[in-house]
């Protein structure tokens, strides 16, 4: 009898250590932030980031999105590039450039509040195309623009 | 440290436009310190939610790849004057930040 109860204390002790251990990991940063997709920034590969985001389907290019960027740019660090489209239903907004050491640059979840452009500044290593990537109704859609980078910006 | 940032919020007629700069190193952890040869360690943002009254609009998913002192640009829908935007972001080594303006 009083063994049982004994092997009960310590069962319930060591599942207490577990559960605590679990608490302290979640309080570090990379978990807090569940929803950021680690491994689609850290991917190496423009198809492994892509999978890791929005799946295995191939995007189909699209004459409804425009990449607007400079032709050319004289400082890799600093490019403005504006992602606008006419898409319905557009769910998401990730650009890529597949020359940078990670080749996602971000990803952006709009609500159905939010006109479908979107402007922000990414580093380019070397000259290369920029790609958006739309989700829209479900379905992905593609559009790039290449941009001439005299001085890249990812350091190294 | 000093973690700033801009937001302007306006009412372009249409609907609402928002610019936002963080100021923020958005180091990508690849670069070197040129004195020790030792790689500087990332730091960067990697979330940014954008609220209009408490409602979320917009998600930013940053990786290292986005440019130091990161800004952003977009319109929504839905907004009038004097309604509250909020800008919060979180960054890669559990730093964060946020802002809010009122639409103008």
């Amino acid at each position: 009898m009083d063994t049982t109860r004994r092997i009960i204390l310590k069962a319930t002790m060591a599942a207490g250590t577990l559960a605590v251990a679990a608490g302290a990991n979640l309080l570090t940063p990379s978990t807090v932030l569940a929803a950021w997709p680690a491994k689609a920034f850290k991917a190496k590969k423009m198809d492994e980031a892509m999978n890791a985001i929005s799946g295995k389907a191939k995007p189909a290019p699209s004459g409804d999105i425009t990449v607007k960027a400079p032709d050319i740019a004289e400082n890799g660090a600093v490019v403005s590039v504006e992602v606008k489209t006419t898409l319905p239903k557009v769910e998401s907004i990730s650009i890529y450039v597949p020359a940078n050491a990670f080749p996602l640059s971000a990803s952006y979840i709009l609500s159905n509040q939010m006109e479908t452009a979107i402007t922000g500044r990414i580093k380019m290593a070397k000259t290369a195309d920029v790609v958006a990537v739309v989700k829209s109704n479900g379905k992905l859609y593609t559009a790039k623009k290449g941009v001439k980078v005299t001085l890249g910006g990812c350091g190294g | 440290m000093a973690r700033k940032m801009k937001i302007r919020a306006w009412d372009n007629g249409k609907n609402t436009s928002i610019k936002a700069i963080i100021f923020h190193p958005m180091e990508t952890g690849l670069r070197k310190d040129k004195k020790t040869g030792k790689k500087i360690p990332g730091h960067y943002i990697t979330e940014v939610n954008c609220e209009h009254n408490g409602k979320n609009i917009l998600t930013c998913l940053w990786g290292p790849g986005v440019s130091k002192n990161p800004f952003l640009a977009f319109s929504f829908n839905g907004a009038k004057k004097g309604d509250s935007v909020k800008i919060s972001w979180v960054d890669n080594q559990g730093g964060k930040g946020g802002s809010t303006a009122k639409i103008g």
